[in-house]
């Protein structure tokens, strides 16, 4: 099966430090900052490098602050931005 | 965007620096962008707030049906008064409770046009119930996104119609007690009695599945406009962290274990033959 | 020219709405004004393909009017009293995002239920604001079946050409009583809307939005101060009054609508005996003609304000004459209509015997 690389890139002056991307990460690759954006918010960061592109964190994100990438190696084809499931 | 992101500022935060992939940050492999029609500013809504996701959501599939420039919307009073300085469509800031009178004027001057309107608890099912009610009894061909935390959020958290038996506000301090302050109120299931209404469906957004189901229903519920089949509410079960006195992950637990038991997910009412 | 036929006022205000080229009607039977959607539902879509709704209540008729004339349609809704207290909310929020928009308050006796007969009680209403907040509609007052069709066209045009709402005043008599009209010819209805106008997002433009929310202070006063400056210029432009036998005269008769045919009778009647009266009737009561009222003080000695209400004009009439002349009231209320009979022998009583009482 061909590998399945993720990445996602966090606007962090937009974050307000919610948290609700950490239970939806199901690798747990999200937590949050030490310190404070300019808003005075403590946000996400990325801390691991499990992502797989799935994009629950940015689904979840009130602010949209979360962009994602995925990437499947060899095996490239298109995938739909955002595949709605039943 | 705002120029600082995680790239920049990667080194100063963590000592052991996360391997950033630039290889896999290409336009091309974005599986997940904010939606175009969502105005680039902060929102003014309280972290964790569910009416975020939902107009990102809302604005998300307007994007895809490629509708910006056919759809008109309209505003309510409450948290989301602001709405449209996010949403990137025309739009109408309507009196407090008369947001689908408003939508009503607008579709039927304009039939061929998308219209929806946004609206709280307390707009939608309190001060705003008569308009509602007849509106979906005249089977209006309008989408109505019905945001129900249980609570007004704007004025700070007093009862709404929809406060749960025993939840505690700042008007029911000792917790709803529906012999002196009434029952919540089940205004999706109470329309969805009307024939002039086409579809009901009551959704969350607390979880990314929840989310996504929350967006299909928009989606249909817009092409049931299109079609012409009427009045079309989605209800968005959601949270208020900040008038709740949780944090957002409390806030999300209370909604998977008071709230959606209370108002139970799911279609309520689908057309003919869909 | 136009159809001339025998109309009752609301009828021929009906009609003069359809051939107004209006888009959408939204409204609420009450008598005595519920003629207005009736007509409009037997002829109007069928004619123009206009929109005539019945609304649910009278708050949901001018929401609906917001939304459409939000979307810079020409709109049109009536009602009586009771109806338009409810409006006023609605009204308020048209005013404040300046939407253009057209309705009339077809008078009955108040307060409360009060009676279905004719009155002019709601002045202090319909020029005042009437709402919250400090804001103007612009108030026209027929005085004649022709003038409820008139001043449908006239209303309209001053709609769109100021952003703001404007009300017909007029009552339950003018409402119901039939007259001869002469009609003005079909106008096409609209086909080009304004560029504020929310009708969908124009590409490479931005979006349009309609509201009368601005947290800050300093926008809201700056709307505000907008709205203000805006009033100075229909107060500059727009008044229209009607003035008898001014040149001579040692005293005047006010009154508007209905009441000021009534005291053009009074006048005749007066004169035959040698009084030497004129009359004066603003046709706009917001703006309100004060300079006339003004001008001709000096040499008057004294003004008779005969309304259906309690006295309301008055007051304006005193504050435009300043004190330059006396200025008396006689008033019948609760539907009552006076005689031209009564106000000569009222002007009598005051100007010519001196008694108070």
């Amino acid at each position: 099966m061909a590998k399945v690389m993720g990445e996602i890139i966090i606007d962090i002056e937009r974050c307000k430090g919610c948290e609700l991307c950490f239970d939806a990460c199901p690798k747990e690759a999200i937590q949050l900052s030490d310190t404070i954006n300019s808003k005075g918010y403590q946000f996400a960061i990325k801390v691991n490098d499990l992502c797989n592109g799935c994009a629950s964190c940015a689904l979840v994100c009130p602010d949209a602050v979360i962009t994602v990438y995925r990437k499947v190696d060899k095996a490239k084809r298109p995938v739909k931005v955002i595949e709605i499931e039943d | 965007m705002s120029e600082r992101t995680y790239v920049d500022i990667e080194a100063e935060l963590t000592d052991q620096p996360i391997n950033f992939d630039e290889d896999i940050c290409l336009a091309e492999n974005v599986v997940y962008v904010k939606p175009q029609t969502l105005i680039d500013i902060p929102m003014h809504y309280c972290p964790g707030c569910g009416h975020s996701t939902a107009h990102k959501i809302l604005m998300e599939v307007v994007d895809e049906m490629g509708i910006q420039e056919e759809i008109i919307g309209v505003a309510p009073v409450g948290c989301s008064v602001f709405a449209y300085h996010y949403m990137n469509v025309d739009m109408q800031e309507a009196a407090h409770g008369r947001a689908c009178a408003v939508a009503t004027g607008i579709k039927r001057i304009m039939p061929e046009k998308y219209v929806f309107t946004y609206q709280g608890d307390g707009d939608l099912a309190a001060i705003g119930t008569a308009e509602t009610v007849h509106a979906a009894n005249r089977g209006e061909n309008i989408l109505v996104v019905f945001i129900n935390n249980g609570i007004y959020g704007m004025t700070s958290g007093q009862m709404a119609p929809t406060t749960l038996p025993g939840m505690v506000t700042t008007t029911s301090p000792y917790g709803r007690d529906v012999k002196t302050q009434g029952h919540p109120l089940y205004i999706s299931n109470l329309l969805a009695n009307l024939p002039g209404v086409a579809y009901v469906s009551r959704h969350s957004v607390h979880t990314p599945n929840n989310v996504r189901k929350a967006k299909k229903s928009l989606a249909k519920a817009l092409e049931y406009q299109k079609q012409g089949l009427g009045f079309c509410l989605v209800e968005i079960v959601t949270n208020c962290p900040s008038n709740w006195k949780m944090t957002p992950k409390q806030s999300n637990q209370f909604v998977e274990e008071k709230m959606i038991p209370f108002y139970p997910l799911g279609d309520i009412k689908v057309p003919e033959g869909k | 020219m136009g159809d001339l036929k025998l109309m009752k006022g609301n009828e021929a205000l009906s009609e003069a709405m359809i051939r107004a080229g209006c888009d959408a009607y939204f409204g609420y039977p009450i008598t005595p004004q519920s003629e207005v959607l009736e007509y409009l539902a037997r002829e109007a879509s069928q004619r123009t393909g206009m929109v005539v709704l019945q609304a649910e209540s009278e708050v949901a008729a001018i929401n609906m009017i917001y939304g459409a004339a939000g979307a810079g349609r020409r709109v049109m809704t009536t009602s009586s009293s009771p109806g338009i207290s409810l409006m006023q909310e609605g009204l308020s929020y048209i005013a404040s995002a300046e939407l253009p928009c057209l309705l009339a308050n077809v008078v009955r006796g108040g307060p409360g239920l009060g009676t279905i007969q004719p009155s002019q009680a709601d002045y202090f209403q319909s020029v005042k604001g009437g709402g919250h907040g400090d804001y103007k509609l612009i108030v026209l007052a027929p005085s004649s079946v022709q003038e409820m069709v008139d001043f449908v066209k006239l209303g309209f045009e001053l709609g769109e050409k100021y952003r703001n709402p404007v009300m017909i005043l007029t009552d339950g008599a003018i409402g119901q009583m039939m007259e001869k009209v002469v009609l003005f010819e079909q106008m096409p209805r609209k086909t080009e809307f304004p560029d504020w106008a929310t009708t969908g997002k124009k590409p490479g433009k931005d979006r349009n939005y309609i509201t009368s929310l601005h947290i800050q202070s300093e926008k809201m006063e700056e709307i505000n101060l907008r709205l203000q400056a805006k009033y100075k210029e229909i107060e500059k432009n727009e008044i229209r009054y009607q003035a008898v036998n001014l040149d001579d005269a040692e005293y005047v008769f006010t009154g508007f609508g209905l009441v000021a045919r009534i005291c053009i009778k009074a006048m005749e009647m007066a004169r035959a005996k040698g009084y030497k009266v004129g009359v004066i009737r603003p046709i706009t009561v917001f703006p309100f003609p004060t300079q006339v009222y003004a001008d001709i003080a000096p040499q008057l000695k004294g003004i008779l304000d005969v309304e259906m209400n309690a006295g309301q004009m008055v007051e304006d009439v005193r504050l435009s004459v300043n004190g330059a002349t006396k200025v008396e009231f006689y008033g019948r209320m609760g539907g009552m209509i006076p005689s031209p009979e009564e106000i000569l022998e009222n002007f009598e009583r005051i100007y010519i015997k001196g008694e108070t009482k």
